[in-house]
């Protein structure tokens, strides 16, 4: 991790004690996620879309820990391989926008001018719709899919990456060590990728994290609706869907895929708000 | 007045934003309109005279002219699939929506500034940390996953509540919609208490706090009276955020209550690909939550004379 501070301040040592401790925690989940979901198919102990209507709507048992849904496939399994869609969720509708908006907003704060006036522009008209709104909207036009709701995501997503970084790179803009490494002759480029972007980055890191929580939360609603991940596949929201029919008869269709919506969406949030903290005692630092 | 004037070229500026932003939309879907208007089984001679009458053989600014035209004459376009205006259908599935909201603010304003006021109190107390760690644990719950458990416990197990559907009096309007208001609620509340605290908190080390110390006010007093009115502008100002929040957050709550509002609207008209009614509502939600934050900007500049300057 680059973004652990390297000054020890003395003033509030025991939660900076504390603060890695949610950091390390929150990681943790995180990571186990992870692990969960690149060995799913080693870990699961069935195929996620093996039918088994002999068994359908099975209560937990030790053969089938979280029971089996309405066609007989085994829950835990299909949560198992669940974290894929929804990590890779997590990936997918995270990086373009940042990516973009890191673009965007870097030579939008370092140049100013026209193109930063016409970014505010469209920042302030981003921000007159609700983000979920606007995206459903897109994603309803461009039709159902993951793949769709990941391009509503980059559409919608990057204007608010562009304006963070812009507001870091106007922060330190004029500030002494850029005006050296401009004095000194160094091209923009470098001023730019060299100097501006690892400032802006930690920043960014965390923002990211956090809005991974929005978007994870957003594709398994999106599941949910019909309109992200479509069945057959095993996604988190889109057994939440299967499930809520049956609900009266067997109550653990969707309440485990909701808890690994819940676990995940823990980790990510502390692990976001972790990051954010310590940023924001490092620039204080 | 120099403010109001510039708010309002700012609020003209954002609208026809949304009147391109919304147009756009129904020509990002794939494929050929006149065709899906037509539909499947039409011939080549029913499609081209559609074309012709919904003026889509026209340049796409000729369209966006005609488009926003309509717009100002308050027509959002009609609905394919119930053969009605837009504008009929949302007067129609508006009030459930209103209700809804309405119970909401009404269900999550008291706890979040009660859950604020005593974490700003003492910043990084007890009280404090807890109610953080339950506000950033609030943010990582999908609320439809949530509606979904509360209705099958107190709605099915319990027979408390009903589990979907408005009911005809208010009362029953109270009693049908307490679990999606509280499914909102919940999610709600996380994030107005973090706005408001972070508000308190950075009123707390304003030099007007100093100064009234100096002259020997109790903190007690200092607080109730100095930061706490000092705190509400600020609050004011993200209610624009928190409509837009709102509308997202009852879109899913409405559809897994099946409440026949806004929010069931637009997911079905979404799954039976009715574009002009996404359009529409789009445009409604997004000109409310303008409408919204303009109407605060003008409230703080009222209330606060130092915006006035």
């Amino acid at each position: 991790m680059s973004i652990a501070s390297p000054v020890q301040t003395e003033a509030a040592p025991q939660p900076r004690f504390r603060l890695n401790w949610t950091i390390a925690i929150a990681a943790a989940i995180v990571g186990g996620w992870v692990l969960l979901a690149v060995f799913a198919p080693v870990v699961a102990p069935f195929d996620p879309n093996a039918v088994d209507i002999m068994h359908a709507l099975a209560a937990p048992d030790s053969a089938h820990w979280f029971g089996t849904d309405q066609v007989g496939r085994d829950v835990f399994s299909r949560v198992l391989h669940g974290a894929r869609v929804n990590l890779l969720m997590c990936v997918a509708g995270v990086l373009p926008p940042l990516v973009i908006g890191t673009m965007v907003g870097l030579f939008s704060g370092y140049y100013g001018g026209v193109v930063d006036s016409l970014l505010m522009r469209i920042y302030d008209l981003t921000a007159a719709f609700p983000f979920f709104v606007l995206v459903l909207a897109i994603v309803g036009a461009l039709g159902p899919g993951l793949l769709n709701f990941f391009v509503a995501l980059a559409l919608v997503g990057w204007v608010t990456y562009a304006r963070l970084v812009r507001a870091e790179v106007m922060g330190v803009r004029g500030s002494e060590y850029i005006q050296a490494a401009q004095c000194l002759g160094f091209s923009d480029r470098v001023v730019l990728f060299r100097h501006l972007l690892p400032n802006a980055f930690g920043s960014v890191v965390a923002y990211a994290v956090s809005d991974s929580v929005l978007v994870m939360l957003a594709g398994a609603s999106f599941g949910f609706l019909g309109l992200g991940a479509q069945p057959p596949l095993a996604e988190w929201g889109v057994m939440i869907a299967d499930g809520s029919a049956f609900i009266r008869q067997a109550w653990w269709i969707c309440t485990f895929p909701g808890l690994a919506t819940i676990s995940l969406g823990l980790g990510l949030a502390f692990l976001g708000e972790g990051l954010g903290q310590l940023r924001r005692r490092q620039v204080s630092a | 007045m120099q403010l109001v004037a510039k708010r309002t070229l700012q609020l003209v500026f954002v609208l026809v934003g949304i009147c391109v932003i919304t147009f756009l939309l129904v020509h990002m879907v794939p494929g050929d309109p006149a065709r899906i208007i037509a539909g499947d089984r039409a011939n080549a001679e029913t499609i081209e005279a559609i074309r012709k009458s919904f003026g889509l053989n026209q340049p796409l600014w000729r369209q966006f002219l005609t488009y926003a035209g309509n717009l100002l004459q308050g027509d959002i376009g009609e609905s394919m699939r119930y053969k009605r205006p837009v504008a009929t259908l949302i007067g129609q599935f508006v009030w459930p929506t209103l209700f809804l909201t309405g119970y909401v603010v009404c269900l999550a304003v008291p706890p979040s500034v009660a859950l604020a006021i005593a974490s700003a109190r003492k910043p990084g107390g007890v009280a404090d940390q807890i109610i953080r760690f339950i506000g950033i644990a609030g943010m990582a719950i999908p609320v439809f996953w949530l509606g979904i458990m509360m209705s099958r416990f107190f709605g099915v197990a319990l027979g408390w509540f009903p589990v979907s559907g408005y009911g005809k009096t208010f009362i029953q309007h109270l009693h049908h919609l307490f679990l999606p208001a509280l499914s909102t609620a919940i999610w709600m509340v996380p994030v107005l208490v973090q706005s408001l605290r972070a508000a308190l908190i950075e009123k707390a080390g304003a030099d007007f706090v100093v100064a009234a110390r100096a002259q020997g006010a109790s903190e007690r007093e200092i607080f109730w009276r100095t930061i706490l009115p000092n705190a509400v502008l600020p609050t004011l100002n993200l209610f624009g955020v928190i409509i837009a929040f709102l509308i997202g957050g009852t879109i899913v709550v409405e559809a897994v209550y099946a409440v026949p509002g806004l929010g069931s609207l637009m997911i079905n008209a979404l799954l039976a690909r009715d574009y002009h009614v996404v359009q529409g509502l789009t445009l409604m939600f997004a000109v409310t939550t303008v409408a919204v934050t303009f109407v605060v900007d003008l409230l703080s500049a009222l209330i606060d004379p130092r915006v006035r300057l």
